[in-house]
Order: structure tokens, then sequence, then C-alpha cells
């Protein structure tokens, strides 16, 4: 059997989509209110540790919003990477994809809607908790300027492409890999270089950390914060990283897509 | 073929463990009604599935309103649209909202206009605004029925459209779909179990068994060709046939 090419988009079915994700948050308080409750209590939680430590630390006293800095980029991984899972999931959940794929949505426009509402939730959650961090400590992370716009889209990338390989997971296994959703990324996490730079990691590890596009992004950002200069290497490095992300995400996305048509499992998604 | 809406040759579907389609082949022409019969696992879902593009075939070809569905299925999938207890709409959202997604998935221009005259012929007004996981399964049935017509499909294809539904508003559904057809044109496939609704509803019917055809003909010569009073007493011969000859 030869599969279709889904190589065609239509922007109004993608609408259709996003609009049906927006309607279930506008729809439900408790979720909406989720999306802001994390990365402000993240953001509360570093924040007290970053004034304590720059009474006590040399190096975090060097740039005082180092660490705050980190954990609200940190958010905009895990919560593009969330955002894209959580759609997935909404859709297992209400036992959809029948529905939705019986109709002429194509798997591609899916993945579209998915990433359009990715970043709508990353910027519902961050926005707000970057903001109440200049009220309540003094530090904008939009005083990085430009190279913000650069880390902000690196990181969304990178979370959209593990976000499609969950979501291949999804596809696979159904909801006994839901959990892989709230889990999957810190895995990722020590080999990122999220609070510390990459050389403090061992040398096996420094092999993964490079090869993970937070890990440049974070290296990047410190190195604004420190020097005041923007770490082009890094930027391509990472750039060429979530290239791949995002090619093996909606790769294995789509295969994923067709071996479920293959075994019958769009009509039995669910629990 | 321009007056053939389906033309399936030699489908079938192997799961892991089992066949559940093995080599069926049938045409429905263009604004008929055919049923597929069968006992459960016969495999009239999974055809159903097959004709939707959900269910990738194993082996065989399918032509649905003049295209390939195994190259093509996105080009038709516009032109078709189905109704399946087994595939529910999302429950927190309301049926306006669920309305208003699938109209758009289906490429709708005037969605509320749509809408609005769907509710009217369906008798939707009462709940439009009510979370789909609210109603009763009558009034669920209703608004899948709505889905299933929101973009006056050439092809539907209806799965037990009437299976949970108490006596009067299975006739009100059978009675609303046979007019519906009428005035349309359109080609409707469904699978179901009840025999007065597929007497009611169907010019031809494919008897299914063990994921084959076995017979088929219109209701009333198959009646004849077995020597039976009713299409029920048909369906059990057929049936009691297979218990017979399992091991």
């Amino acid at each position: 059997m030869t599969a279709e090419r889904e190589t065609s988009f239509s922007a109004r079915r993608i609408g259709a989509m996003v609009r049906r994700y927006v309607y279930l948050l506008v729809g439900s308080g408790p979720r909406a209110l989720e999306l802001l409750y994390w990365p402000i209590v993240q953001m509360v939680l570093w924040g007290f540790t970053s004034q304590f430590l720059m009474t006590n630390s040399s190096y975090v006293a060097r740039a005082g919003g180092v660490l705050l800095g980190a954990v609200l980029l940190w958010d905009v991984m895990f919560r593009g990477q969330l955002g894209v899972s959580m759609s997935f999931l909404e859709e297992l959940w209400s036992r959809n994809l029948a529905g939705i794929f019986a109709s002429p949505l194509r798997p591609i426009e899916w993945a579209a809607a998915l990433v359009v509402m990715s970043l709508i939730r990353v910027l519902i959650g961050v926005v707000p908790a970057a903001l109440l961090a200049i009220v309540l400590y003094h530090y904008s992370i939009f005083t990085l300027g430009l190279p913000l716009v650069a880390f902000f889209v690196l990181l969304l990338a990178m979370g959209w492409g593990i976000g499609f390989i969950i979501g291949a997971f999804l596809l696979r296994y159904g909801l006994g890999a839901e959990n892989m959703a709230w889990a999957a990324v810190f895995l990722l996490a020590p080999a990122a270089a999220i609070y510390y730079p990459v050389a403090v990691l061992p040398a096996w590890l420094q092999a993964v950390a490079w090869a993970i596009p937070a890990a440049h992004v974070f290296e990047g950002m410190r190195a604004v914060m420190f020097t005041g200069r923007f770490p082009l290497p890094h930027f391509v490095a990472a750039m060429g990283l979530d290239a791949l992300y995002l090619a093996v995400g909606i790769g294995a996305f789509l295969v994923a897509f067709e071996i479920a048509r293959r075994r019958g499992s769009l009509l039995q998604s669910g629990e | 073929m321009p007056d053939v809406a389906i033309a399936v040759e030699n489908l079938v579907k192997r799961f892991k463990r089992a066949t559940a389609v093995d080599g069926v082949s049938f045409v429905v022409a263009r604004g008929a009604c055919a049923a597929l019969l069968g006992s459960n696992g016969a495999g009239k879902t999974t055809t159903l599935a097959m004709l939707l593009g959900l269910i990738a075939p194993t082996a065989g070809a399918i032509r649905v309103l003049g295209e390939d569905m195994l190259r093509h299925r996105h080009r038709v999938l516009g032109r078709m649209n189905f109704s399946s207890p087994y595939v529910e709409l999302p429950q927190r959202m309301t049926v306006r909202q669920n309305l208003d997604i699938y109209a758009r998935l289906y490429d709708l221009t005037d969605v509320d206009g749509r809408i609005a005259a769907l509710a009217r012929d369906l008798q939707l007004d009462a709940f439009l605004d009510r979370p789909f996981g609210r109603l009763s399964a009558g009034q669920k049935t209703r608004v899948a029925l709505a889905k299933a017509l929101l973009n006056e499909p050439e092809l539907l294809l209806l799965d037990e459209p009437t299976a949970s539904l108490d006596p009067d508003t299975a006739d009100w559904v059978r009675g609303y779909l046979e007019a519906w057809r009428m005035r349309t044109g359109a080609t409707v496939v469904l699978a179901s179990h009840n025999m007065a609704e597929v007497e009611r509803l169907a010019s031809e019917v494919l008897m299914m068994r063990r994921g084959r055809i076995v017979d088929r003909g219109a209701p009333r010569d198959l009646v004849r060709r077995y020597g039976r009073e009713t299409l029920e007493q048909v369906f059990l011969a057929i049936a009691r046939a297979r218990e017979a000859a399992a091991p």
C-alpha cells in the first residue's frame, strides 16, 4: 500500500483545530489557571534562591538574573513541549482522533495546529511570570534584548521536536504513554546545563550536552549576561540541532500515524 | 464509472491475530442505500473504517466517488462523512462549538448559517450551547447526525445509527435519514444489527460473516431466496450456519 504524501496545507483547517483547543482552554478555568500556576511558582522559588545567593555566591553576584533567566527560559522549552503533548492528549482523552481524521484534516495540518497552540500556551504561561519577576525581584529577562528572541525561538523549537516524539509514542502506545508527556523532558534536564555551565559535567555527559539545543542556549544566555557578547557558534549549533529534533519529531509522528492506521488504533484511541 | 459511488475489490484487513475482512468485493451505485449486515465481529465496522481511510487495508482496492482512497483519500474526504456510536464528539465542548469546529474542518463558508439550519432540522436548538457530554443518548445521536450532514455529503457512512435509542427516537432518526436521502440523492452505506432499520432504509444488503460477504441482494429477494418471512430470519439462518460450521 502506498501512503499518500501529506504535503498540502489548509490554513482554515489548522485554524479550526487551534479554535478547538482554545475553546477547551477558555471553557475550563482550572486549565487556564494551571498554565499560569507552575511558571509563577517556579519563578518565585528561584527568585528567592537568587536573592539569597546574590550575597553568598560570587557566581550569581556577577549576574543577578542568571538563575531567574534560566528558570524562565527552561519553562519556555518545557511549556512548548507540553503545549504539543497536551493537545495530543486532549484528542486521546476525548477519543476524537477518528472524528478529525475522517474529515479532510491532514496529519501535518494537525501538527501545525499543535505548534500554534503550543506558542499560545507558552505566552500565556511564561509572559506573566516574566513580568512578575520585574515587580518582585527587579529582574527583567527582556534586558537580554534581541538574543532573547533567538533563545525563545530555539527553546520553543526544541520543545516542539520533543513534543512530537512524545506524540508518536502516544499514537503508538495510547494513554499508556501518558506520563511521558510530563516526565520525558526531565531526562534531558541534567545535561541541558540550565543552571550551571556545561564544563561542570563529567566529560561523557558533556558530549551528551552538546547534542541538546538547550545546552547551547543556556551557555549563550550566560555568555550574554556575563560578557555582553552573543555567541554565534552556540546559536548556529542550537539551530542545527533544532532542525534535527524537529525533523525527527515530525517524521516519527507521521510514521506513527501511518502505523496507527495500519493497526486500526485511530478508532480505539483512549482509555 | 460515473454511476458508481463505491467500488471495493478484494479488500483484506489482517490484524496481528485475526483477519477482520477477508477478500470483500462490492459496488454501491450513486444514490443507493446499501447495508452491511452481520453479527458482531463480521467485519462491518472495519470495512466502514477502511472506506473512511481510518484503517489502512492489508490488500485490495477502494474507489470512492471516483477517487482511489488508498492514494488520494484527502481528495474525497470532504465529500463524505460518517456517524458512529463508537466515535463520540468531545464531551466538554458545547454542541455549537463541536459543530463549529467540524464545519471549519470541512471548509464550510457559512458556518453559522449551516449550524442554524441543521439545528432547526434536527431539533437541536434547545441544547446547542450545552456541553455534548451532558446530553441524553437521543440528543447525542441527533448531534452526531448533524455533524455527519454538515458538509452535505455525497456519501454518508453510518455505523449502527440507532443503537441504544428508544423506539420512538430511532424511528424519528430513520424517517429523517430516509427523507434526507430522497431529497439530496446522496449515497448511504450503513452497518447495522437492526433488521427493521435495514429493511426500511436499504435497497441492497451485503450479508457478512467472518470478514466475508456470504450473500447479497435486495431485502425482499434475500427473504424469498432463503424461504423465510423476514430479514431477521435470514440473518439468523446465516449466523447459525456459522455456529454449525464452527469446530
